[in-house]
């Protein structure tokens, strides 16, 4: 058996030296992973809610760097420092430490601390309107001033949008101002939907007879894909539509327009109910 | 009880062929089992009523193929003998532990109340289950080589999809518990046998049957639903469905069975000296698990059993227009599926805690902050369900608290990562094989953990929620975890079950190729749920593809480790059989001093303990230390 050096001295030696390593690493990567990966982050700026949600991710993934890196130079340290010495049959035995309060409360309070300000943090941005999350039929966090409401009914598999301040105009294709809120109602004829548009960061449950509400505010005219993110039987993946966020004037001209083409159904169909719920769907015998 | 530990007369060596075959066998519990399964679908097609009608048109019996389930599931049970005993009882016969005492081959295809019996069997059967829905997974990437569909219908496709999160969710779910539990933990605390062995057989059988039916599935137009089996797509879904509510049922109560057995042995069952305190880490983690298991599967069990009776009598517990409501499955089937996660996990925990000593040769560091983070996990991972319906609805206001507690729950699992750094500081590491799956679970499980955070925090889960970042996530920590942790046991212990050892070329070829693989599968998927792509769908955006191929390719690469691991297993199991060593890699634990195989009692005196099991490295001078056993090395 090898006869060990003095342990205090070789620990201090190695402690030093990967906190250095670490913190030097730490210190160009964390910069570098802000602002090279940071601007790329899904899901764009294509409304307040999917700028906000970037700015989340980056903040998330500048926390994360350090931590990675952490346990990733510490492995790859040990593995080249703390292996046994090739060729040697005989098992060498390490140093019987069986632990270090000074590390561990250390640790646990580091840890403690920067997942208590990640929780604050994203809290702090969920207030926010609710960070274009579905907020179910009472929001908590409602969006203040003026908002266009848009219901969106998914059924198998297709959604429908309807705009109660047009008559209940029905249309197949989610057209929104451009920097005006809207407030989604979403619900569902039948089973469970997710009503997803991936460029305005909003992402809302479909849910029979309930109503989940979720805000959005477009910052640019763009077109936005609208998918199903939950599983909703077997034409699921087919089950998607494209959006526009158009100039207020557009959106305007189009509703009326809309409104003329629909006049013809509408007489056929019950006036338009104000809350948003669906008729409960009759179960299907 | 004291009439168990006696030893009983042995069996007479030599039966008559048909003495053998008529009795209570493999052959039996098939012949009884096919037919329940005829005599339960005749009695649900006696149920007659103005609701039922449509059973006679559409020739879809819901209550018929559930009580054709549950009597085949019942025949088998009984062709296996697990009524022998308390019937012999209820004559007055003495207690005996008589289907231990059996001797073979035979006893691996039977009921068998030897632990260790039952560990290898849970091995070779939860191992076939395991190959059975990798395979679903290839052909699910093979289905996503390309943007639209091409090789499956979108029903098969689904139901791939369905049978292989189910599979592997609800087998895997007993992946260390099962074998490795079952096998070592009464050795290591010291014990002749589990404290319920028949319930122990049971939860084996019980999965095994719970495996069949979910198989079977194909027979009656598969499940739309994936894992989940959210309602109403439940309610809506084909004969198909009730294949997967049995499963996951039957599943639920193995699990809970052998989560009960788990707590009752390590409580009850120690050797003296076998303290609290010197509790190997993994039965530790054992004991955590067992804990998740037996609170969070009855949920599992009620749920499914409302879904059924939704299914075949129209109670409505899930209908919205009945009156139920959808929320109520979402929140009973994930107040299961958040500690179901980390029922996979915290075994992984255990393993990796307590093979990194024996190639560190370091006693485990911080055995009690060890301790503190497996229980604040399994305390936490109670409360925190409802962040997987961040965007569903459901009371919005409580998103703070969940994404606080989702966020705590790091806490205690970053004490884990702690103590396998601290075990690695200044060690004399061997990279054998076992050692290189536990580093590679470190990298895995860090990736998942602080993808994890990604989805804890609400704003950020409203562009992942669905999408392939989750699935990413979870592989990270479930496949990383679980599957790796599972493998390094393999290859660890099997000198032990088995007393031979795997050829080491290929077992590296196996780790390399898998770690490489499944790395380069699993992270691309990352960047494609952040670039907007949901899950479960067999279709997608074409400037995807390149992605996907890629991934596609990976994953058959997984396949490919997989068949070096079938390979070595066939080479070094059956065709060398070089024979192990008494103790391979010197540990000092208590498994590797019985003899190999193990004797059927396991000890003929009990063992006594006067220190952990951790008793490696050299003794430092004294820094205050000795807080745990600072016994000499050799206890």
């Amino acid at each position: 058996m090898a006869v060990e050096p003095h342990p205090a001295a070789g620990e201090r030696n190695h402690a030093h030296r990967f906190i250095a390593i670490w913190i030097v690493a730490s210190l160009i990567a964390t910069p570098l992973v802000v602002l090279l990966i940071g601007p790329i982050m899904p899901p764009g700026n294509g409304s307040t809610q999917a700028s906000g949600h970037v700015t989340d991710n980056t903040v998330l993934i500048g926390m994360a760097t350090p931590v990675l890196l952490l346990v990733l130079i510490y492995l790859i340290y040990a593995i080249v420092y703390f292996r046994a010495p090739k060729g040697g049959e005989a098992i060498l035995e390490g140093p019987a430490v069986r632990g270090n309060s000074g590390v561990q409360s250390t640790w646990i309070v580091i840890t403690s601390i920067l997942v208590l300000a990640l929780a604050v943090y994203g809290t702090v941005r969920l207030l926010e309107d609710g960070a274009g999350s579905g907020q179910g039929p009472s929001p908590a966090w409602p969006a203040s001033g003026k908002k266009l409401p848009v219901q969106v009914i998914a059924q198998e598999w297709a959604f429908t949008y309807r705009y109660p301040t047009f008559g209940g105009v029905e249309t197949d294709h989610l057209v929104l101002p451009v920097n005006q809120t809207a407030e989604l109602h979403v619900t569902s004829l039948d089973v469970i939907h997710s009503f997803w548009a991936y460029q305005l960061g909003v992402k809302a449950d479909a849910n029979p007879n309930v109503d989940n509400v979720v805000f959005v505010k477009p910052t640019r005219t763009q077109t936005f894909e609208v998918r199903c993110a939950e599983l909703c039987g077997i034409w699921h993946g087919f089950m998607s539509d494209h959006g526009r966020v158009v100039q207020p004037a557009v959106f305007e001209a189009w509703a009326r327009e809309q409104q003329k083409r629909f006049a013809g159904t509408a007489k056929y169909l019950p006036p338009y109910s104000t809350k948003y719920v669906p008729e409960p769907a009759r179960r299907a015998e | 009880m004291s009439a168990v530990a006696e030893p009983a007369t042995p069996i007479p060596g030599h039966r008559p062929l048909w003495r053998g075959l008529i009795g209570f066998n493999l052959l039996t519990a098939v012949i009884l089992g096919v037919a329940g399964y005829y005599i339960g679908w005749f009695i649900g097609h006696q149920v007659k009523g103005p609701s039922f009608e449509f059973t006679e048109a559409t020739d879809e019996n819901d209550i018929a193929l559930m009580l054709a389930y549950a009597g085949g599931v019942v025949g088998f049970l009984v062709g296996l003998g697990f009524v022998n005993y308390p019937v012999a009882r209820m004559f007055g016969r003495p207690p005996s532990l008589r289907e231990k005492e059996q001797e073979g081959v035979g006893r691996y295809f039977g009921l068998c109340t030897d632990h260790k019996v039952v560990g290898v069997q849970y091995l070779v059967g939860i191992g076939v289950f395991f190959f059975i829905a990798g395979l679903n997974a290839m052909l699910i990437r093979t289905e996503l080589l390309h943007p639209v569909p091409t090789a499956f219908g979108p029903n098969q496709y689904l139901s791939l999809v369905g049978m292989h999160g189910t599979m592997m969710m609800g087998m895997m779910t007993s992946g260390i518990l099962g074998p490795f539990a079952n096998y070592f933990v009464p050795i290591m605390i010291g014990a002749r046998r589990m404290a319920f062995p028949r319930i122990e057989a049971l939860t084996f059988w019980l999965l095994m049957a719970a495996g069949f039916i979910l198989t079977s599935t194909i027979f009656f137009g598969g499940f739309p639903t994936g894992w989940t089996g959210y309602q109403p797509l439940n309610e809506q879904a084909v004969m198909g469905m009730d294949s997967y509510i049995c499963f996951f049922a039957l599943v639920g109560l193995s699990m809970a069975l052998l989560g009960m057995n788990m707590i009752a042995t390590i409580v009850a069952h120690r050797a003296p000296g076998m303290t609290w305190s010197r509790l190997p880490i993994f039965v530790w983690s054992v004991f955590a698990t067992s804990l998740l298991m037996v609170l969070a599967a009855p949920m599992l069990i009620a749920a499914l059993l409302m879904a059924a009776l939704d299914r075949t009598i129209n109670t409505g517990f899930f209908i919205a227009s009945s009156g139920g409501s959808p929320y109520l499955f979402e929140n009973l089937f994930w107040f299961f599926g958040h500690p179901e996660v980390y029922i996979l996990a915290l075994p992984g925990f255990g393993i990796v805690l307590e093979l990194m000593p024996v190639f560190a040769r370091k006693p485990l560091w911080g055995y009690r902050l060890a301790i503190a983070g497996m229980l604040g996990v399994t305390l936490l991972s109670f409360l925190v369900w409802q962040h997987h319906l961040f965007v569903s609805g459901i009371n919005a206001a409580l998103r703070p608290f969940y994404m606080l507690s989702t966020e705590i729950i790091s806490i205690p699992t970053g004490f884990i990562f702690l103590c396998v750094m601290g075990t690695l500081w200044k060690a004399r590491t061997r990279f054998t094989v076992p050692m290189l799956f536990c580093m590679g679970w470190t990298f895995n499980f860090l990736i998942g953990g602080l993808s994890g955070v990604f989805l804890s925090d609400t704003p950020s889960d409203t562009d992942t929620h669905g999408s392939f970042f989750v699935m990413a996530h979870f592989h990270y920590t479930i496949m990383g975890g679980l599957i790796f942790t599972f493998f390094a046991a393999i290859y660890y212990w099997t000198p032990k079950m088995f007393g031979v050892i795997f050829n080491e070329r290929l077992a590296k070829i196996h780790f390399w190729s898998l770690f490489i693989a499944f790395n380069s599968t699993f992270m691309p998927l990352f960047v494609l749920g952040m670039k907007g792509m949901p899950r479960r769908v067999s279709t997608y955006a074409p400037n995807l593809q390149g992605l996907n191929v890629w991934v596609s390719v990976s994953a058959f690469v997984i396949g490919l480790s997989m068949l070096v691991f079938i390979a070595n297993v066939l080479y070094s199991l059956v065709l060398a059989r070089i024979p192990a060593e008494r103790n391979p890699w010197g540990a000092r634990s208590i498994e590797w001093e019985v003899p190999t195989p193990v004797p059927v009692n396991n000890f003929d005196t009990l063992p006594r303990f006067d220190s952990d099991p951790y008793q490696y490295g050299t003794p430092v001078p004294a820094r205050g230390s000795g807080a745990l056993g600072t016994a000499p090395a050799g206890g």
